[in-house]
């Protein structure tokens, strides 16, 4: 919302700089967006001139050369037709800057010195005007006097940034009583205090009629009826607080319209009376695929909660929104239907929106403006119309209205004000602070009874709404103290599953990785990219009815996608290596998984209706340790990524299961399903050779693996003491020869269950595959540990226990190397 | 018998003053103290000597050896002081080779480290974190929120709806988390949110996809002062320095009063001047830097929980959000919101 500084200032004037009213505003809740300026930077060597002579220029057809009175004769050249001896004008002289920026100068005009310049409306940015050169009336002006003194020139403007709630704000008048109340400067009377003379001919039911079929949508239509319009430009200063607004001056009557509606807030619209056959209105909804062209030249589509404003031929407008073609006023028009009317916000919201339609009326109309405000558009309008079109007004107005709301009455507690706010408000205060506001208050004791003016009717509803208003006059920034909440007995933490996250993710950060926050919106050809294929879970994610992009119209099913994404645009940013996980959710649609969120669950009554794991990813492309002297440079294969694995169940004291496993976008051979217990919690691997290429990588490894049952198992905070024993352990080395297929973990398992519970562990710390042990054979060399509570074990103990390791491995096909 | 001692006596100090390396004295104390050497014979069959040559011959035995003993010793530490400088010499390095590498850091994103910055002075002023889900019910995003349907507010935040339920949207702000955590508990509660949020907005200035952090604090006689007096207690600790903030009226469709909250600039210390007609760049001279939204909880939004305790004629309280990615950029002057999601390394290794 744009207001001219001047315009404001006929109904409240603060008595300060725009600037500091702006810091008032937004310490009361208006925000400023910021102030600026229409015309001139400076009213400085603008002055009013008359020109006393026109003649040729002697060198150029187009130019003419005045001498002018601008408090001195002097010579100045113009190029605009229309100068003649007489008139009175507004001048730029030397010094003067334009509103472009740029400096006025003495100038040479094909030989002729010009000192300054007669200007134009366009050029003073106070409207588009007539072409040619501003030309003033002559009200006794005296030359060489300040061109601002009858000029909205060098016009100060803030822009606000009017919040959706204050609709009253959505004009002049309403802003100044807003400035009212907060610097408490006097407001000036309403200015729809008075009604226009009515002198036309008849009653305005001679003339029109209005049928409302639709009152629900359409809850007051006033009409009145204007004869003997002279259409023509409007006055220049009419022209000028329209374009300081930012709108733009069209002609008197539909400068009118705009006029009241900046004042007002309340929307008009003005019909060529004559192109409306027998001046008959109806309002209805649209029918099913119905059209008509609106004023900016579109043929628009409608549809069946449209609110149509028609006359016996059909739509001629779109209610709320915008008026048509078929009855738009021109220069020929001499009898004018003014409409005011109310409609359902909602519905104007709706069908804007349907129509990707919004204008000044709209974004007004859809915040449910008061149908007490149409007749106040009515009056401000008509009197204009008779002083700037020479109109009559036909008696009586045309009033289709439903049920007006009663203002409301609320009951401010006096306990309440300060309980809310923690700050104490005087009565007297809070009685001046809403009269200046423009409510209706009556003590009640220490209490207020408040009444609400229709300008706040929908805005202003409970107790709490008018402790708002008393708050923000009276001046957070001045008066609130800063206290804080008694929260005795309030123990603030993390929840065991979000302190063993932050765990998780200061390991992977402690192991080498860089986090990546990835978007949670992929493209629908992610899954066939990463080779996954139609049926697949993971292949649906997700989508999204308004996406701003296909690219980002499905929500993610993995982690990986991302970390894809990340790692290939750092790699063509020429990044060596990266090593990247990431700590977050995929979107799964409900059913298709197991996976439930961090914790079990997300509180509320009422279930998502996605289910959102938080998982852990990590991509490795090229080294996890650079190549250096001593050694390293091997990029990242899939035990570097297992060992990180099992680096992170170590630190949540879990035991990972890790089986050869099939994911579509891994190795076949090089990857495997991660489990915990019997519940699978994710995989492992190293990338296929298809995926890398999808992405442009060489090769790349990661894992992905779902929190909430890692986090489940986790022992960290319930680990027991367990008392070092004494007796000294019994180490030994085991070489193992077993055919190729038969996994490591096998035989580990088959050692410790051969071993029993003497043997304290058993690790694999080597493997050989060679002609030492012959074709179709591998080696696994273990380490294994006997141990007891209550004594040191004898050679005896232990060589029974190897053999019974041995007999247990011969099941699986295994001897003992020699 | 004597003379024989005298002689290896003599002998040995030969060879023990020739020895050059400890491995070689260890060999002359086998050779002339070990068991089968001679001396130690010789002493072992002291007892088939006649009487009066046993004493003489023992002592003198026992003499040289102890003299043996001790020359091995001396010389002994002798020859190992040398072979250790020797060794010592051998194996100088390079001392200005790099060391051995382990892997190269890692980083936590600046997202999670200001997320969790925010979480942690919360939790130190009482408050538990809580999460919900980012798939959201329009009932949850909006109309408990007081947002009702066809209601402008709704279009403040443009939304992302999704196709299988026109009811389901991604939140456009971490506050349907409130009502969730409302539901699920009775007042008082104090708790934050942290969490992404999706806006149908992508310029300079507003990403689809961004994180905030909300704060709920319902209980008896929770004003607004107590809200402005979390903030200065919040933002001192994000800021650093004793931090003044400021509230401005605003509109909020769930709370009520609203308010934006600035800070005072930690550049300028609220001054707008760097130096001396230096205008700060950060306040852009105004001396506040604005940071999020807030208010005293609606009545109509605790209506919509009354039935767990949350009656607004018994208890009342506040709620405010902040935007992470706003906090991280004034922190660490990070010039454009996109960095955060463009997961660049060489941006990431900047935040340890």
């Amino acid at each position: 919302m744009k207001v001219p500084y001047s315009w404001l200032r006929e109904y409240c004037d603060p008595g300060v700089e725009p600037g500091e009213l702006a810091e008032r505003l937004a310490m009361t809740g208006t925000e400023v967006e910021r102030v600026g300026a229409v015309g001139p930077p400076s009213a400085e060597n603008f002055v009013i001139g008359k020109v006393l002579a026109v003649e040729p220029h002697p060198d150029a057809d187009r130019l003419q050369v005045c001498t002018v009175d601008a408090g001195g004769d002097r010579t100045i050249v113009c190029g605009a037709p229309n100068v003649a001896a007489g008139q009175t004008v507004p001048v730029a002289l030397p010094g003067a800057t334009m509103p472009g920026g740029q400096k006025l100068g003495k100038a040479k005009l094909r030989g002729v010195e010009s000192n300054g310049m007669i200007l134009s409306a366009a050029e003073l940015e106070l409207g588009e005007g007539p072409p040619g050169i501003l030309v003033l009336d002559d009200d006794g002006l005296t030359p060489g006097s300040p061109l601002a003194e009858v000029l909205p020139i060098a016009e100060p403007v803030l822009e606000l940034e009017v919040t959706p709630n204050r609709i009253d704000c959505f004009g002049v008048y309403g802003v100044a009583r807003e400035v009212h109340a907060i610097t408490s400067a006097p407001l000036g009377p309403e200015p729809w205090a008075e009604d226009a003379p009515a002198d036309g001919n008849g009653d305005v039911g001679d003339y029109a009629s209005v049928e409302v079929k639709v009152p629900a949508l359409c809850p007051r239509f006033t009409a009145r009826v204007f004869t003997n319009v002279k259409i023509g430009p409007s006055p220049v200063w009419l022209q000028a607080r329209l374009t300081a607004a930012g709108q733009r001056p069209i002609n008197n009557v539909v400068d009118i319209t705009n006029y009241v509606m900046l004042l007002t807030a309340q929307p008009l619209h003005a019909f060529d009376l004559d192109k409306v056959p027998a001046g008959a209105l109806t309002i209805r909804t649209a029918t099913e695929g119905e059209t008509m062209a609106t004023l900016d030249g579109v043929e628009r589509k409608l549809d069946p909660e449209t609110v149509l404003v028609c006359d016996q031929n059909g739509p001629s407008g779109i209610a709320g929104i915008m008026g048509g073609q078929t009855s738009e006023v021109s220069e020929q028009t001499t009898r004018v239907l003014l409409e005011v009317a109310n409609w359902n916000g909602t519905n104007i919201l709706r069908s804007s929106r349907q129509l990707g339609l919004r204008s000044e009326a709209s974004s007004r109309f859809e915040k449910q403006l008061h149908p007490d405000l149409c007749l106040r558009a009515q009056k401000i309008a008509s009197q204009l119309m008779i002083d700037l079109c020479g109109a009559k007004l036909v008696p009586g107005t045309i009033d289709v209205a439903a049920e007006i709301p009663a203002p409301p009455s609320i009951s401010l507690r006096a306990g309440r004000v300060e309980g809310l706010l923690g700050m104490r408000v005087e009565q007297a205060d809070q009685i001046a602070y809403l009269e200046r506001l423009g409510f209706g208050v009556e003590p009640d004791g220490d209490d207020l009874m408040v009444e609400v003016p229709a300008d706040r009717h929908y805005d202003v509803t409970r107790e709490v709404d008018v402790i708002e208003e008393v708050a923000r006059v009276h001046g957070l920034d001045e008066h609130l103290p800063s206290t804080l909440p008694g929260s005795a007995g309030q123990m603030g933490g993390l929840s065991r599953e979000q302190k063993l996250r932050r765990r998780l993710e200061d390991a992977m950060r402690d192991l080498g990785f860089d986090e990546v926050v990835g978007w949670s919106f992929t493209d629908p050809g992610l899954p066939a990219r990463m080779n996954i294929p139609e049926g697949d879970p993971r292949a649906t994610g997700v989508t999204l009815s308004n996406p701003l992009s296909v690219e980002q119209s499905v929500m993610r099913t993995t982690l990986l996608g991302s970390l894809l994404d990340v790692g290939k645009a750092n790699l063509a940013r020429d990044a060596e290596r990266v090593a990247l996980f990431e700590s977050g959710r995929v979107y799964l649609p409900e059913g298709d998984s197991e996976e439930g969120p961090l914790g079990g669950g997300f509180p509320g009554e009422k279930a998502p209706s996605v289910v959102e794991p938080h998982r852990l990813g990590a991509l490795a492309v090229g080294p996890m340790r650079p190549k250096s002297w001593r050694g390293g440079g091997e990029p990242a294969d899939f035990f570097a990524l297992k060992g990180v694995l099992e680096g992170l169940a170590a630190r949540l004291g879990v035991e990972l299961v890790f089986e050869a496993g099939e994911e579509p976008f891994l190795h076949s051979g090089r990857s495997a399903s991660v489990s915990v217990e019997d519940t699978k919690i994710g995989w492992i691997g190293e990338l296929h050779p298809a995926v890398c290429r999808a992405w442009d990588l060489d090769a790349a490894t990661g894992f992905e693996v779902s929190l909430a049952p890692l986090v489940a198992g986790a022992v960290v905070g319930r680990e027991d003491f367990v008392d070092i024993t004494t007796f000294p352990a019994v180490l030994q080395d085991l070489a193992v020869v077993v055919p190729p297929e038969v996994p490591s973990a096998r035989v580990r398992e088959t050692v410790l269950a051969g071993g029993g519970e003497l043997l304290r562990s058993a690790e694999v710390f080597d493997q050989y595959i060679g002609e030492q042990v012959g074709a179709g054979r591998k080696s696994l060399a273990l380490r294994l540990e006997f141990r007891a509570d209550d004594r040191t074990l004898t050679d005896e103990e232990v060589a029974e226990l190897r053999s019974a390791i041995v007999a247990a491995l011969k099941e699986i096909g295994g001897s003992i190397r020699d | 018998m004597l003379k024989r001692i005298e002689q290896i006596k003599s002998e040995a100090e030969g060879a023990i003053a020739a020895a050059g390396s400890t491995a070689e004295l260890e060999e002359l104390r086998v050779r002339f103290l070990g068991r089968k050497a001679e001396l130690t014979m010789l002493l072992r069959g002291i007892a088939d000597l006649p009487q009066e040559e046993r004493g003489k011959v023992g002592s003198a035995a026992n003499r040289v050896r102890q003299q043996l003993e001790l020359k091995l010793e001396e010389c002994a530490a002798e020859l190992e002081a040398s072979e250790i400088s020797v060794s010592l010499a051998e194996g100088q390095v390079d001392v200005t080779l790099p060391g051995s590498p382990t892997h190269p850091a890692g980083h936590l994103h600046l997202i999670t480290r200001t997320t969790r910055q925010i979480e942690d002075v919360m939790i130190g002023l009482g408050y538990r974190v809580i999460e919900g889900p980012e798939v959201e019910h329009d009932y949850y995003n909006f109309t408990a929120l007081n947002h009702p349907p066809g209601h402008p507010a709704r279009m403040l935040q443009d939304t992302f709806y999704v196709q299988s339920d026109p009811e389901v949207l991604l939140r456009t702000h971490t506050s349907p988390v409130q009502i969730r955590a409302m539901e699920t508990q009775a007042p008082p509660i104090f708790v934050v949110v942290p969490g992404k949020v999706y806006r149908r907005d992508s310029d300079a200035t507003h990403s689809p996809m961004f994180h905030q952090v909300e704060g709920l604090a319902i209980g008896e006689g929770i004003t607004l002062a107590d809200l402005q007096g979390t903030l200065v207690e919040m933002l001192g600790a994000i800021f650093g320095g004793s931090r003044q903030v400021r509230m401005r009226p605003h509109f909020f469709p769930f709370t009520e009063p609203s308010v934006e909250f600035d800070v005072s600039c930690f550049l300028c210390d609220g001054s707008g001047q760097l130096a001396v007609g230096e205008r700060c760049n950060l306040c852009k001279g105004i001396g506040w830097i604005e940071v999020g939204g807030a208010g005293m909880v609606d009545p109509n939004v605790l209506g919509f929980v009354e039935a767990n305790g949350y009656d607004p004629e018994k208890v009342q309280g506040f709620a405010f959000g902040m935007g992470v990615e706003r906090i991280a950029m004034l922190r660490h002057g990070v010039p454009d919101l996109r960095r955060f999601f463009d997961n660049d390394v060489r941006v990431l290794g900047q935040f340890l």
